[in-house]
């Protein structure tokens, strides 16, 4: 393997390009995910400690559901991210590379819209 | 795929002990990593007893005394005895550093040298290092300006601009960094690790060089430069103090600051 291969050498298609991306965003992300976890936590905490109706009502108000919403979709998009670094670290096969990261991102893409319409049919449903 | 056990040729069996002579009163126990590609064996450890007595004070200097007057085929890289060259870089107690910057006295009880880590050993101490250099090579470790110099002058820079390069021209690409790296073990094929990172920021942060963009855009890979996790290692084992990691980080922050993400 001489120099100018090694300079020249795509080593990975997928993550060629946007690679300062993924990066940046990820970090943006995990900063989000701080003031956005205090929603979550208390929506959890209304989850096994009240009331159905005073969940829902706690989740009507437009703040609330906004941040839920919004730690629904970074967590999300953070979760798909850094398990594709660990695919990347781990898994030596580019082509089975390749197939995990983009199995992984449909499960959270699926997951995500999961989670966001389940808020959605309980905000409707009340 | 992960491979999680040696193949039956990379276990490491035990191997000859060298006692020291009867009349020895200070003596150090050595243990070193062998390996002969002629001869098809396993690698083993030899044991080396050294009387201190009859030797110099750093770990290099007990090598040398095994190589002079024990056994004359141990095999290791060495040049300058300073710190200065890089040759001498090897795995002691656990740790990669340079063999000719330290003292024995620092280590307690046995000393136990190796090759530098996840490298191709070619013979005992000695790793293969072709790729490393490749990789360096990979980065264009040179001044990059496409001004016409100034006649008859060289390419100036203020005190403050000579100073950015401190903590990195002082690199001596020994590889300690590298090879403790646990990216560079998995993806050391790919990542170019810490010290060529080094070196990539050496000629970024260099004022007289011209050429951020190409060599941005070749590190702009989530391979290349962005394997690196942080861990750390790089910076602990540096037998230079320096810090490639900050070095690494700096890059990444260059990556965003001129709009690459």
């Amino acid at each position: 393997m001489n120099s100018k291969h090694l300079a020249d050498k795509p080593a990975c298609p997928l993550a060629r390009h946007g690679a300062a991306g993924h990066w940046w965003y990820q970090r943006l992300t995990a900063l989000a995910l701080v003031p956005l976890s205090v929603w979550l936590l208390i929506l959890l905490n209304k989850t096994l400690t009240a009331p159905y109706a005073e969940t829902v009502n706690w989740l009507t108000s437009p703040l609330n559901a906004m941040a839920v919403v919004g730690w629904v979709v970074v967590a999300f998009y953070h979760a798909a991210q850094g398990v594709q670094v660990v695919i990347e670290d781990y898994v030596s096969t580019v082509s089975l590379r390749h197939a995990a990261i983009r199995i992984i991102n449909r499960i959270f893409l699926f997951l995500a819209v999961a989670a966001l319409l389940a808020l959605a049919f309980i905000l409707i449903a009340r | 795929m992960v491979e999680f056990t040696l193949p039956r040729n990379s276990v490491v069996k035990t191997g000859k002990t060298f006692k020291a002579d009867a009349s020895a009163r200070n003596i150090r126990l050595f243990e070193v990593y062998r390996w002969n590609p002629d001869t098809g064996d396993n690698p083993r450890i030899d044991r080396f007893e050294i009387d201190m007595d009859q030797c110099g004070t750093m770990v290099l200097d007990a090598i040398l005394k095994i190589k002079n007057e024990i056994d004359g085929t141990l095999t290791f890289r060495r040049s300058c005895r300073e710190g200065v060259c890089g040759s001498c870089a090897m795995n002691i107690n656990g740790k990669n550093t340079l063999a000719c910057t330290q003292a024995i006295a620092d280590y307690p009880g046995t000393i136990k040298i190796f090759p530098l880590p996840h490298m191709p050993v070619i013979k005992d101490l000695v790793a293969d290092m072709r790729h490393f250099f490749e990789q360096y090579a990979s980065i264009k470790p040179w001044l990059s300006n496409f001004t016409a110099p100034p006649a008859n002058a060289e390419r100036l820079q203020s005190r403050d601009d000579r100073a950015k390069l401190d903590g990195l021209y002082e690199c001596v690409l020994c590889a300690c960094c590298s090879t403790s790296c646990p990216s560079y073990w998995w993806n050391g094929d790919e990542y170019l690790g810490p010290a060529v990172l080094l070196q990539a920021y050496r000629w970024l942060a260099d004022s007289r060089d011209s050429n951020d963009d190409e060599r941005l855009d070749q590190l702009n890979d989530a391979f290349k430069l962005y394997r690196c996790h942080t861990i750390m290692n790089c910076t602990d084992t540096c037998p230079k103090g320096l810090n490639p990691a900050k070095a690494i980080a700096e890059i990444k922050k260059r990556m965003v600051a001129s709009d690459r993400q």
